[in-house]
């Protein structure tokens, strides 16, 4: 062992670690979210949901990755071959490489040396979050283009626009948590989120609610109270990101068949299905470490590394099921209004946002106005964004054109 | 039929149009079926896109005739019942009274007051399952996936009662001329009236999950509109039709089966968008529930056949008969040179009339508003193609 360590150092060593178990971490996560979409969308539909394979069915994953992993590898005769080969992994790859800056717990002491649950802290960890979102499309449009094939074509087409129309509003919308927490780490900001909202003295003077203030003392400081707003930003511009449904364009199943991964079969198209539900997990945990307090949260004194572990998972599953919800209950948004939505909506909303945030902000300010003034504001900029669309009243479709052929 | 042809384009000419601030750009000829998703069948839409918009759009339709008109001519009366029944499947039972009213009509029989009741009963049940099953379908069309399953889960009870009359689910061969094959067993009519009354109580949660949700709005609202003019011209028929703003319904305006004792309304819409189509089709199933209701309620006693002669023998003479099909008006022409089978049978069916007004729909739609007019047009392949 401590060959191994002399050789490559102990921070290479722990670094490797680290990786290896975030790794296998991270594909199990995901084994088990396709399990709990499945059993979850079944159960809201009156159904029961994979129920052959180990216990209540829990190996379907499994036996999935194994059925996908030994079907024949095909490619059409029309494809580009590199791109159609490498499309898969660059949809994957990023998706992984995402979690590196999440702060999965708390740290633990090994000897003298501290190791936090984190792969790499860097300090423009919500940049590198984006970037490698955005990177994840590449792997979508190179599929689409490379197919040699319509149907993906027009896949590949709708994500550009998808991907243009919300990775402005998803950046958007983490400027106001990185102005309140003063970092773009994401350590940083869950360590911000530590401990109670604290002493609340909003309604002092008033009978009946100033008892009730008090409960603030056990309500955790996430920023999910004051920073509501940005996390619905945040979450329909995630969901956009991840091709979920409702924003599930690309790969439309009814429209454009499978969309970008039409012509994908075998273990190539389960890379995009471990991308996309590694992408979900992903997305799911920067959530809670930007808005529900990472991974804290009450833990018993036995193994205090542990339960910071099990809060993170459990709050993370919390978002996925949510995300699960949507797709069960919501059609599938129309192209244009998709664009609609993030050029009109999520992106001026979110600009707002900032100004209202960079303004209760400033120094000065007491609390208690500074709690009025977000109140307020936040409940205009979420009806202003949920109004719907006033061009509804009027002809909307393309058909309003007068050349419609003759009866 | 369009081409692809290869067209060698000179790069000046790329650079002067884009000065003159027309982007070239190139149209794609894209094959949406046979086999696609949103068809349901093998139906075949040769779309012209530029970008997303469908710019020309040509159904293609005779994939799957089977030549129904020629195949009865060869068979006697009782076998053709069951050919019918196959039309359009998800309507079977439907299809069939037709047929029985056309021989009925011939041969001069008096149906008991017994049968028809039930037959009414029955073919209600059916535009029930098949309204259900097209709810399902538009909104699994729509990336809704889970009124698909709700809409199954409702179907159940009623095709249970249809499975113990008949023994089918699909394909019946439950009507003759002159009556019914069987009476209705034990439990039946307790049966249809708990199917019928869950779909009553249910059917506005499930309007609520659809109907109410913005996205869906988005979807349906002003797109794929068909003018009632354009509706008359191509005759349109069934919920379609009304959904234009054309309150005809057979079963109201020239009743038969004893339609006329039955207390029902017949819903209209104005605006002739696919929003209008899939909420008549959705009103529907609740009358249709009403009237099986109805008729289970006032269930008279009595024989379920009239006077049949033994050989069932059309005399010489012609028949035009046309009843309310869920999808639409279904009509026969039955000539009889006075043998035991057909001399002629032209049958008019409700989606080969529906989907002739498609092109004028889709020219200039987005490819998601593709599917959701396709959806909203409610037609069975087999009904198209027969």
């Amino acid at each position: 062992m401590s060959g191994v360590v002399d050789l490559i150092g102990a921070v290479a060593l722990i670094g490797l670690i680290k990786v290896v178990v975030v790794f296998v971490a991270l594909l199990l996560t995901a084994a088990l979210v396709t399990y709990m979409e499945r059993k979850v969308i079944a159960d809201m539909q009156a159904r029961v949901g994979p129920n052959r394979w180990g216990p209540f069915g829990l190996l379907q994953a499994i036996a999935d990755g194994i059925k996908l992993f030994f079907k024949e590898d095909f490619r059409p005769a029309a494809a580009d071959r590199w791109t159609y080969a490498i499309a898969p992994a660059a949809a994957m790859v990023p998706s992984f490489l995402a979690i590196a800056v999440v702060p999965l717990g708390d740290h633990v002491t090994v000897g003298d040396r501290r190791v936090d649950f984190v792969i790499a802290d860097i300090n423009i960890g919500i940049l590198y979050f984006l970037a490698m979102g955005s990177l994840g499309v590449y792997g979508v449009v190179l599929a689409g283009w490379a197919s040699g094939s319509k149907y993906p074509l027009l896949g590949g087409v709708r994500s550009t626009a998808q991907l243009i129309s919300y990775e402005i509003a998803l950046g958007l919308s983490l400027v106001p948590i990185a102005m309140v927490a003063g970092s773009l780490s994401l350590s940083d900001i869950v360590a911000a989120q530590a401990g109670t909202v604290g002493n609340v003295t909003f309604f002092d003077g008033i009978p009946v609610l100033e008892q009730l203030q008090d409960i603030f003392s056990i309500v955790p400081n996430w920023y999910i109270w004051s920073q509501w707003p940005a996390f619905a930003i945040f979450f329909v511009a995630g969901i956009a990101e991840t091709n979920r449904a409702p924003f599930d364009l690309p790969e439309a199943e009814t429209e454009l068949i499978a969309g970008y991964h039409t012509e994908y079969s075998g273990i190539r198209f389960a890379m995009f299905y471990l991308g996309e539900y590694i992408h979900v997990v992903v997305l799911s945990a920067v959530a809670v470490s930007l808005f529900f307090g990472g991974w804290h949260g009450p833990g018993l004194g036995i193994l205090p590394w542990l339960w910071p572990l099990l809060w993170f998972l459990a709050k993370t599953l919390v978002v996925v099921y949510l995300i699960i919800w949507l797709r069960a209950t919501l059609p599938r948004l129309r192209y244009d209004r998709l664009m609609w939505l993030g050029w009109k909506r999520l992106i001026p909303a979110a600009l707002l946002w900032i100004v209202v945030t960079a303004t209760v902000n400033t120094e000065g300010v007491s609390r208690n106005i500074r709690l009025a003034v977000f109140v307020v504001l936040a409940g205009l900029i979420l009806a202003w964004v949920g109004r719907g669309d006033p061009r509804l009243a009027f002809a909307v479709n393309p058909q309003s054109g007068d050349d419609r052929g003759s009866a | 039929m369009a081409t692809t042809e290869d067209r060698v384009v000179d790069a000046s000419e790329v650079a002067a149009e884009v000065s003159r601030g027309n982007l070239l750009t190139e149209e794609m000829v894209l094959n949406v079926g046979p086999q696609h998703p949103a068809t349901h069948g093998v139906f075949r839409l040769l779309a012209t896109l530029d970008g997303e918009v469908l710019v020309n759009a040509d159904p293609v339709i005779g994939y799957m005739h089977r030549g129904y008109e020629k195949l009865v001519e060869a068979r006697d009366y009782r076998q053709i019942t069951n050919l019918v029944s196959r039309m359009d499947w998800l309507s079977g039972i439907n299809n069939e009274l037709p047929l029985a009213l056309a021989l009925e009509t011939l041969m001069e029989i008096e149906v008991p007051a017994r049968a028809q009741y039930m037959r009414v009963a029955m073919c209600e049940m059916n535009r029930i399952l098949n309204h259900l099953m097209f709810f399902a379908s538009f909104g699994a069309e729509l990336g809704a996936i889970t009124p698909t399953f709700y809409a199954f889960r409702e179907r159940e009870d009623i095709q249970m009662a249809m499975e113990m009359t008949t023994g089918g689910r699909m394909h019946f061969g439950f009507f003759r001329p002159g009556g019914l094959k069987e009476d209705a067993p034990k439990g039946f009519f307790q049966q249809a009236l708990k199917g019928v009354r869950q779909v009553i109580e249910r059917l506005p949660d499930y309007e609520n999950l659809l109907i109410g949700n913005e996205i869906f709005k988005q979807r349906t609202v002003n797109v794929g509109i068909l003018p009632q003019d354009v509706a008359y011209s191509y005759g349109v028929s069934g919920p379609i039709a009304r959904g234009s703003d054309i309150s005809f319904d057979v079963r109201k305006d020239e009743p038969y089966s004893s339609y006329d004792h039955f207390d029902f309304n017949v819903h209209s819409a104005p605006n002739g968008d696919c929003f209008d189509r899939f909420w008549v089709l959705l009103h529907e199933v609740v009358e249709s529930a009403k009237i099986v209701e109805q008729a289970i309620e006032g269930m008279p006693d009595g024989p379920i056949m009239g006077k049949v002669p033994r050989v069932v023998q059309a005399p010489k003479g012609e028949v035009y008969v046309r009843t309310e099909n869920p999808l639409g008006e279904l009509g026969m022409y039955l000539v009889s040179d006075g043998d035991r089978r057909p001399y002629r049978l032209k049958i008019r069916t409700p989606s080969y009339s529906n989907v002739s007004a498609l092109p004028y729909v889709l020219k200039n739609t987005y490819v998601s508003d593709m599917i959701a007019i396709l959806g909203s047009f409610f037609f069975v392949l087999g009904d198209i193609d027969r």
